[in-house]
């Protein structure tokens, strides 16, 4: 089983040489730290910079310089700045390569629901919305099951939706999965140490596994 | 040459009135027109619409208008950040309107452009699309459905900008440009206020973000606290 920065290893894996890549806030930031030497890729974040770099040193944190998540960052040689028009109209144009996001429950068919729980929780969508309704390639990172031990890939979403249809691929701490084009979750690899058995139990959406599942590398 | 200066802030939302709609720039406590918001708390004006991607925290940014309960109704994307905001909201003392972010900053956008609708896949099949208009268009070879946003009406736009002219041309700063550009041309009037104000010739014309004439009234702003939400550093090794 894998812990959050293990989910994040294996995403990182995903990031190819060249893209644009827009990471939301939580276990996705952490894959910015798992990018393999040699692979050249440009952050996006969507409050206005392509070319985010790390944390800054301590002390030369700027208060006119954040990422999404309003944390601290810097830029890299080559970075540019841009208002929230701009950077929801590359967005939606299509540019960003890859997003990789957070969520609450996918359901079998793509769908994904990430930003409320009636009642209970309402922070807003922020830039999901946007994200999901026009990115060709998503990824989710989240956990199987919640907190009480339900299963978050579901026959369809219970919370109100983000957005429908869209999620491609999914990396929980048990497994990864892509969801095909007719629906279901297809088991591609298992987490280490974590069999077929618990994968099933963990999934109550459609679970579709086609022969031997290989163990992940990290 | 035509001059956008007014004296203060105080000056600045002079006649913003109770039950007026508010654009008001900045991305969490980043780039907010700091001045403004201390102005209308002094103010007292009540039953404010406020556009905003944010709600600022409890006790800085529009968190400040949010505990004097002078805003009746938010229009944000995302409101995490705030403790205060969330128990009026849930409470129902204070109405809500969730919206994408990129929604909120192109419909922005279109008010400066002077286009009263945008079409984006945003929301597509969520609680967003209730009550609106559904197109489907084919582009670029990829046919799908696009919700109809209007562009905002808002009767202010208030700004921060990090350099301004006396003829209210305007330079952001870094991230801190985020919102401000397309609410500065998206108000009925737009007040900026500056952490540096010049006069005009100062400023390359090449570099300006903001042309003068969405921009009615300038002023020089004063004691910036620039907050930070979240610092996060690493060590030196």
């Amino acid at each position: 089983m894998l812990d959050k920065n293990g989910i994040a290893k294996r995403i990182a894996r995903e990031v190819k040489d060249g893209m644009y890549v827009n990471l939301g806030i939580g276990i996705p930031t952490l894959v910015a730290n798992y990018i393999p030497e040699g692979v050249n890729v440009v952050l996006q974040s969507e409050n206005g910079i392509l070319g985010m770099g790390p944390f800054p040193f301590e002390g030369e944190e700027d208060a006119d310089l954040i990422n999404a998540g309003k944390q601290t960052v810097t830029l890299l040689p080559g970075s540019s700045i841009f208002d929230s028009a701009m950077s929801f109209g590359m967005i939606r144009a299509q540019k960003v390569n890859l997003t990789i996001l957070g969520a609450m429950e996918v359901s079998e068919n793509g769908d994904i629901a990430n930003w409320k729980i009636p009642g209970k929780m309402v922070k807003g969508m922020g830039g999901a919305m946007d994200l999901v309704a026009s990115a060709k390639n998503i990824i989710v990172a989240m956990q199987h099951v919640n907190k009480a031990g339900e299963s978050k890939l579901l026959p369809k979403c219970e919370l109100p939706l983000t957005g429908i249809k869209c999620v491609k691929k999914i990396v929980t701490e048990l497994a990864v999965l892509d969801i095909l084009p007719e629906g279901g979750f297809r088991l591609l690899e298992r987490a280490p140490g974590v069999s077929v058995e618990q994968i099933k139990n963990a999934t109550a959406g459609k679970l579709i596994i086609e022969g031997e599942i290989p163990e992940m590398l990290l | 040459m035509i001059n956008r200066v007014v004296k203060n802030a105080e000056d600045a939302v002079k006649d913003i009135k109770d039950n007026m709609t508010l654009l008001v720039g900045g991305f969490g406590l980043c780039g907010i027109p700091e001045n403004c918001i201390t102005a209308l708390v002094n103010k007292n004006v009540k039953g404010l619409t406020c556009i905003s991607n944010n709600a600022g925290v409890d006790d800085f940014g529009l968190g400040l208008l949010l505990q004097t309960k002078q805003i009746k109704k938010m229009i944000s994307s995302y409101v995490g950040e705030n403790a205060e905001f969330e128990r009026q909201m849930l409470s129902g003392e204070l109405e809500v309107e969730l919206i994408p972010q990129g929604t909120l900053a192109t419909r922005c956008l279109a008010a400066g452009y002077g286009m009263p609708v945008i079409y984006t896949p945003a929301g597509v099949g969520t609680e967003v699309a209730i009550g609106k208009s559904v197109r489907t268009f084919t582009y670029n070879g990829e046919t799908k459905e696009y919700l109809e946003e209007k562009a905002f009406e808002a009767d202010f736009a208030i700004v921060k900008a990090w350099k301004g002219d006396t003829a209210g041309n305007l330079i952001f700063r870094s991230t801190a440009r985020n919102f401000n550009p397309m609410m500065a041309m998206a108000g009925k009037i737009t007040i900026a206020e500056v952490e540096e104000l010049v006069e005009v010739g100062q400023l390359d014309p090449d570099q300006i973000h903001t042309p003068g004439i969405y921009v009615h009234r300038v002023f020089q702003g004063k004691n910036y606290e620039k907050r930070i939400e979240q610092v996060t550093v690493r060590k030196r090794v």
